[in-house]
């Protein structure tokens, strides 16, 4: 075997010393990502992605080094983590069906619990199909490297979540980026299409980094326009926006014109697992020819279960939904009152980030909102867009008025702690 | 259009970025020379896209490592188009 794998340019070959040492070692490539995290910590700062939560006490609560803190960076926006019917569920099923399936949904990975959270998906969306992944991540990686081949064409937003990318890279369709957000941009670049080949925009409900919301209504029109079919991915629309809390598709009018929406089931739904929803007549055979749904073992099915019973009490959520818009709005205006920048003018969605101006205000500004009492994201490029450094909140329905009020005024003694407020 | 005027374009597209001021040449490479990082990258090709009106997928972008590669590029593409 190793003869066959050998070339003629094998130096080992050459030199006879088959067993010499490595001459380069394949992990000098982060000797400089390696030396800015070391420089950072020897400031004295705490590991902003090395963070442990001891104690989990609710949606809106946790013990991180022995202390309370207030939950302001989790995506938990519907707070469904602690629901009681939800962890019910969840126990019931861990006790009649185990703890996990061991194997893949297309062999012995689907359970009655898989085919039930298909079930209240469908019926949350109103959709004829429902398919389960094992994360979000791979429902994304799944649908782009699946469904266009060579000759067709992925239109994205250059904004576009890291899992839309990567299974871009995973499969072989030509991709084609559009500016973040711009209706112009992204008609330009699709009348250069040459006329042979399919073509997908793919589009965000809500995009996670500065939770600005897509004009979908504008975008969905020119994509049809030039006749491409549009997935869109409402990781951070399901739960709040629209009269059935489908996402921010739903809230503009748009559902008829949607082939795929993508979804997960971390954020709103409170477990983990990802989903693709579609009408589409022959939609059933992704679930044959999409290697990350094939090629995964399937959810446990405890987390099946739970989300099942978030996502059916999802659908009657109208007094969280509004509690949730009304948090979002107090704390961004509160945070613009105290001199804060932020991403966007007002509250587009429940997740508002605090643009800073550099990494170290930034880790600084982390580290004393943490120990205020309260926990945020921190984010830096190349996460971000344009190179922003962001602390990113993003609220619950089950934060109380009172905990809002507290947060703020954990923003205004962290800002003048370190010398960012006046 | 000749080359030198598609270089002649393609220079001037390169300028708003070309924070140290590096002299242009064919040889002169994106990420080594002006040390674009993939947020610039994304500005510049949108950029030259418009300029041309051509169609540089990402996949295509993957190849071009430098300027003379993408005034070849630029030019296969628009006697294609």
């Amino acid at each position: 075997m190793t003869e066959a794998l050998r070339t003629p340019m094998d130096p080992a070959d050459e030199t006879g010393t088959a067993n010499a040492a490595p001459a380069r070692d394949l992990f000098s490539k982060f000797d400089a990502l390696i030396a800015e995290r070391e420089a950072l910590l020897d400031s004295g700062v705490r590991d902003p992605f090395g963070l442990v939560m001891e104690k989990v006490l609710s949606p809106t609560l946790a013990i991180v080094k022995g202390r309370e803190t207030i939950l302001l960076g989790t995506y938990n926006y519907m707070g469904m983590t602690f629901d009681p019917d939800v962890i019910e569920a969840g126990r019931q099923a861990l006790t009649d069906f185990g703890s996990g399936t061991t194997g893949s949904r297309v062999l012995n990975g689907t359970y009655q619990g898989h085919k039930e959270v298909e079930e209240a998906l469908k019926d949350y969306y109103g959709t004829a199909h429902a398919m389960v992944f094992s994360t979000g991540y791979q429902a994304n990686l799944g649908l782009m490297s699946t469904i266009a081949g060579k000759e067709d064409y992925i239109i994205l937003d250059a904004d576009s979540h890291a899992s839309i990318y990567d299974g871009c890279a995973l499969g072989s369709a030509q991709i084609v980026r559009f500016r973040h957000n711009n209706v112009e941009d992204l008609e330009k670049r699709l009348k250069r299409l040459p006329p042979e080949g399919g073509r997908l925009v793919v589009l965000e409900g809500v995009y996670s980094m500065l939770g600005d919301i897509a004009p979908l209504k504008e975008m969905v029109e020119v994509s049809r326009r030039h006749g491409a079919m549009i997935a869109v991915d409402e990781a951070h629309g399901m739960g709040f926006f629209g009269a059935n809390g489908r996402g921010v598709f739903e809230e503009a009018g748009v559902e008829d014109q949607v082939d795929f929406v993508v979804g997960t089931f971390s954020k709103s739904v409170g477990t983990v697992g990802g989903f693709i929803v579609s009408n589409h007549p022959k939609f059933e055979v992704l679930r044959l020819v999409c290697r990350p749904y094939v090629f995964t073992a399937s959810l446990p099915p405890s987390v099946v279960a739970t989300a099942a019973t978030s996502i059916r009490k999802l659908k009657h959520a109208g007094n969280k939904r509004a509690h949730l818009w009304e948090n979002s709005k107090r704390l961004h205006q509160g945070l613009r009152d105290l001199g804060f920048t932020l991403a966007t003018p007002e509250a587009q969605s429940a997740i508002l980030a605090v643009l800073l101006p550099d990494q170290d205000i930034t880790v600084r500004m982390w580290q004393a909102l943490l120990e205020a009492g309260v926990y945020v994201n921190m984010a830096r490029p190349p996460a971000t867009p344009a190179g922003m450094y962001l602390l990113r909140c993003s609220l619950c329905a089950e934060h109380s008025s009172e905990q809002v009020g507290d947060i703020l005024a954990m923003f205004e003694s962290a800002g003048k702690a370190i010398g960012y407020l006046s | 259009m000749t080359d030198e005027d598609t270089m002649a374009k393609i220079s001037g597209l390169i300028e708003p970025f070309n924070r140290k001021g590096v002299a242009l040449t064919p040889a002169t490479s994106f990420a080594r020379d002006l040390e674009w990082d993939s947020l610039t990258v994304m500005d510049f090709v949108a950029a030259v896209e418009d300029e041309f009106d051509i169609t540089i997928t990402m996949n295509m972008q993957a190849e071009i490592e430098t300027v003379g590669q993408l005034v070849d590029a630029v030019e296969q593409l628009r006697n294609d188009g």
